[in-house]
């Protein structure tokens, strides 16, 4: 009960600290002032502190089971276990909304403190910015979803939290993944405020760069744990469903990856000033909008959050207020570049243009194959699905000159490339992917001419940025993730390619074949755990050479009472042997689905070589 | 002038964009099935719960100037709820009541009858859901009104209830 | 260079000569399919995926509807007549998905001739 008092005015008393720092961000622009008053990094702490004091009081109510809290009881019970007590803090809306908020008043906190040797306008207006950003969300919360809301009388037990979220890997997602959408917040208001100092030279470039390292350096760790945990955990043996909340991770993540880019190309060659910062606002944008549309209700998805529109219209009034803010600021204060400067066609230049465009392109796929199905809706009345098909038919073409510019992009000079100077051993390496991507397309009698040059092209790059490791020049960040995503492309490739499935009917005892092998159920022992029964099934699995036992779960949960089902995996290098079992209705039998996925566990790595590739950009050091 | 033209028309396009989602928040987003159809009931068959015959739809829909059918089971707490109103439903002269035994067990669904009273003329078994998904039913319970042109006039997902019965009376009077 | 060539060719043969597990081919194309609708008593499921009584019945329809001899695009049209186009994932391309389908096209074919432009003129 008190640490729900000590919460909401902790939350009361930083929402004071956040309008006084508005106001004498904007006050303080007219200045003549050249150095930042100590006090505002003190106000700026305070922020952060108060915030912090909320959230923790919050994780207190919820390890003591304070059922006095609506938000505790909504989505805790007594015999959760405390690890997830306390993760449970952040798995739901309004406790997730102070994540954010409390996200948002570190980065700007660190923001500040880490840009001593900018120019004081310069930090002032990112604040104001900052600030017009954390201000709206605290009064999302303070006004639509407070986390410190009272029920009387007060409840003996929870509702507890869904079972399948109490997972280690659901538990660190959401804060990785806020540090992303937050990271991109700051970009945006740095952008602006570049923008309307108008210094949006090499100088910026270099000091932006790193917070642009960094947001996409959580955003994609982010993405993979909820990636990681939906094949773990949702024992469907699938990481990506093209599930509108997965989408709507995706799209900041194109954009801040296109960014990434631009922002080196501008820090280079001091071109597309104008494209960086609509690149900036836009990044920030859809991380706003997937904000919206995962909490408002107006998707359909396993993943959506509350069903309250209030709380839709609020965000969206947010969103459109921060687009038309950006609007604003660029048509008063966009000039056109300095320069002309001209792009050889041969160049680097050109390979990231060509980057950018293509992400462009698939942000455009993402976008519209989520947001068609709203707009049809309210304009016709008509309901469609828009699906993996989709995003397959549309994206997998485009891969392949992906691809393959991927390869050449990074080997092209700055301004002008010689082309007399290509080497043939380029076109060596060609041709072997041909012949290999030819051999495997063969042997598994899939129809698509397209897979057989996707795979080609996906090899292509993964030669080529081995060759790159062998020589005595090379960009170790940029190559470690080029080969990191022509692995990733591969392994999935050969995942969807050579991935096998049985699924059969079987009771207790029942021994079954299926091509290559044999899956034998042995029998099922029950145990009674903390908050839920535990029915362990025992199969030994014959496969190919490999002889293995499996314990796939059915978990039947007391509260909420719900019944899931836990896959056991068993992952090696070459691939994943992967069991669920389910039970079928008023009937002995259990319902047993077996599958081989090869190059699982390749897909996990290549990501996280990918992300190695980022931390090593963002350490880089220029000499 | 060029730029002044592309900003105005990326304003007429935010405005547009934010109308679409205002107006899509009150949309419901869960299914919501068309409750009204024109289609005409499928052809089907299945095995009478008490006799064990086999019976066709068109011998259940030619009896009596309207057909209703009900699929329930003995496990489906809200088929209890609507039951009473099933009796009463079946009193009516114009109308011929069929019951469509879902995923159930023969021993729990005639318990079930047993107990609570049977409302029904015939009682076919559906024992994996195939009829009742070829009927374009989503789940359990559901009922379908038929006129004697085989049409499915109006459906109703989940429980009857008094409102809903005195839409089926008007219908079928 | 040649030798880790060679390598390389080894291991991915290796991976080649592996076989698909699946008995029947009914169950292939009953799974291609089961991927490709809604369940729609479920929050963003598939057929395929979910475990639901709905779900359960219409795999066993789709394995009828095969045995019966129907192709894939006949067993969608009728599942779309008894259920609206919103069951399945693929959205064929009709008067209404027009511009979910060329939208993007349109927007590459325009960033392409931005790039032309900028790289190529002045």
């Amino acid at each position: 009960m008190l640490s729900s008092y000590l919460g909401y005015y902790s939350l009361i008393l930083g929402f004071i600290f956040s309008i006084w720092l508005l106001f004498y961000s904007f006050v303080s622009l007219n200045n003549k002032n050249t150095s930042l008053k100590k006090n505002i990094i003190l106000i700026l702490f305070l922020q952060l502190f108060t915030v912090l004091l909320s959230f923790l009081s919050l994780i207190y109510s919820f390890v003591i089971s304070d059922f006095s809290n609506e938000t505790v009881y909504n989505n805790s019970h007594t015999t959760k276990p405390l690890f997830y007590k306390i993760s449970g803090t952040w798995g739901n809306h309004e406790g997730s909304l102070l994540l954010w908020l409390l996200v948002l008043t570190l980065f700007i906190f660190l923001f500040i403190f880490k840009s001593k040797n900018q120019p004081t306008k310069y930090k002032l207006l990112t604040l104001f910015f900052q600030q017009i950003i954390i201000l709206g969300f605290f009064l999302f919360l303070l006004l639509t979803s407070s986390p410190f809301n009272f029920l009387f009388p007060i409840p003996n037990e929870g509702l507890g939290l869904n079972p399948i979220l109490q997972d280690p890997a659901l538990a660190i997602h959401p804060p990785i993944l806020y540090l992303g959408y937050v990271g991109s917040s700051i970009i945006f208001s740095a952008s602006l405020a570049a923008l309307v100092q108008k210094n949006i030279n090499a100088n910026w470039a270099n000091h932006i760069k790193k917070w642009i390292f960094a947001a996409w350096i959580f955003l994609t760790l982010g993405i993979m744990l909820g990636s990681i945990w939906a094949y773990y955990e949702l024992g469907w043996g699938g990481f990506w469903f093209w599930d509108p909340v997965e989408n709507v991770s995706l799209m900041p993540w194109l954009c801040l990856t296109a960014l990434l880019h631009t922002i080196v190309m501008l820090e280079k060659r001091l071109i597309l000033q104008s494209w960086t910062l609509i690149l900036s606002i836009a990044t920030f944008t859809f991380s706003m909008s997937g904000t919206f549309l995962v909490r408002s209700g107006i998707l359909n998805s396993v993943h959506t959050f509350a069903n309250d529109p209030e709380r839709g219209i609020f965000i969206l009034i947010f969103l459109f207020v921060l687009i038309s803010l950006s609007l604003i600021i660029f048509f008063f204060y966009q000039t056109k570049e300095l320069s002309e400067k001209k792009i050889f066609w041969l160049s680097k230049e050109t390979a990231i243009l060509v980057n950018n465009w293509f992400m462009m392109y698939f942000l455009s796929v993402v976008l519209i194959g989520t947001t068609y199905p709203i707009f049809l809706e309210v304009i016709t009345n008509e309901k469609i699905s828009v699906g993996p098909p989709f995003y397959h038919k549309l994206f997998i073409p485009f891969l392949i000159p992906f691809l393959i510019f991927m390869a050449i992009g990074p080997k092209l000079k700055w301004i002008k490339q010689d082309y007399k100077k290509i080497k043939i051993q380029q076109f060596g390496f060609f041709i072997l992917s041909f012949l290999i991507a030819y051999l495997i397309i063969q042997k598994t009698s899939a129809e698509y001419l397209f897979t057989t040059i996707l795979i080609a092209a996906a090899l292509y790059l993964f030669f080529i940025t081995i060759g790159e490791f062998l020589k005595k020049n090379y960009n170790f960040a940029q190559n470690i993730s080029h080969f990191g995503f022509s692995l990733f492309i591969l392994s999935v490739l050969f995942n969807s390619l050579f991935s096998s499935e049985f699924s059969a009917n079987m009771k207790i005892g029942e021994e079954l074949k299926f091509k290559n092998g044999l899956i034998k159920f042995n029998k099922i022992e029950t145990f009674n755990e903390k908050n839920y029964k535990s029915i362990i099934a025992d199969f030994d699995i014959v496969d190919r050479k490999d002889t293995i036992t499996l314990n796939p779960e059915i978990r039947i949960y007391n509260q909420p009472n719900i019944l899931t089902s836990e896959a056991d995996i068993k992952s090696s290098l070459f691939s994943d042997k992967f069991l669920v079992i389910n039970l079928l209705k008023g009937e002995h039998l259990f319902n047993v689905r077996y599958q081989n996925k090869p190059f699982m566990i390749w897909i996990w790595i290549s990501i996280l070589l990918l992300v190695f590739g980022g931390l090593a950009g963002f350490v880089k050091k220029y000499k | 002038m060029k730029k002044k033209i592309i900003y105005l028309l990326l304003v007429l396009l935010l405005i547009f964009i934010f109308t679409v989602f205002l107006k899509g928040l009150y949309k419901p987003n869960l299914y919501t099935p068309s409750q009204t159809s024109n289609k005409n009931l499928i052809e089907f068959s299945g095995k009478d719960l008490f006799s064990d015959i086999e019976i066709t739809s068109q011998q259940l829909t030619s009896s009596k100037k309207f057909t209703i059918i009900n699929i329930w089971a003995s496990w489906c707490a809200p088929c209890r709820l609507e039951h009473p109103i099933l009796m009463d439903l079946s009193k009516n002269p114009n109308l011929n009541l069929v019951g469509l035994n879902y995923k159930d067990k023969s021993e729990s669904a005639k318990k079930f009858i047993y107990e609570r009273g049977n409302p029904f003329s015939n009682i076919l078994v559906d024992n994996n859901g195939i009829i009742s998904i070829e009927l374009g039913a989503y789940g359990i319970p559901e009922t379908f009104i038929i006129n004697s042109n085989t049409k499915i006039i109006k459906k109703y997902i989940g429980p009857l209830t008094n409102k809903s019965f005195k839409e089926i009376e008007k219908i079928i009077n | 260079m040649k030798f880790f060539k060679f390598i390389l060719i080894i291991i991915l043969s290796f991976f080649i000569l592996q076989k698909n597990l699946i008995a029947n081919d009914n169950s292939i194309l009953i799974n291609k399919i089961s991927k490709n609708l809604r369940c729609l008593i479920c929050q963003g499921q598939s057929i395929y995926d979910s475990q639901s009584d709905f779900a359960i019945s219409m795999k066993l329809i789709i394995k009828k509807k095969i045995e019966e001899g129907n192709s894939e695009k006949k067993i969608y049209q009728y599942l779309k007549n008894q259920y609206g186009e919103w069951i399945v994932y693929d959205p064929e391309l009709n008067k209404k998905t027009i511009f979910l389908w060329l939208f993007p096209l349109i927007l590459f074919a325009f960033g392409g001739l931005l790039i032309f432009r900028k790289v190529f003129i002045n």
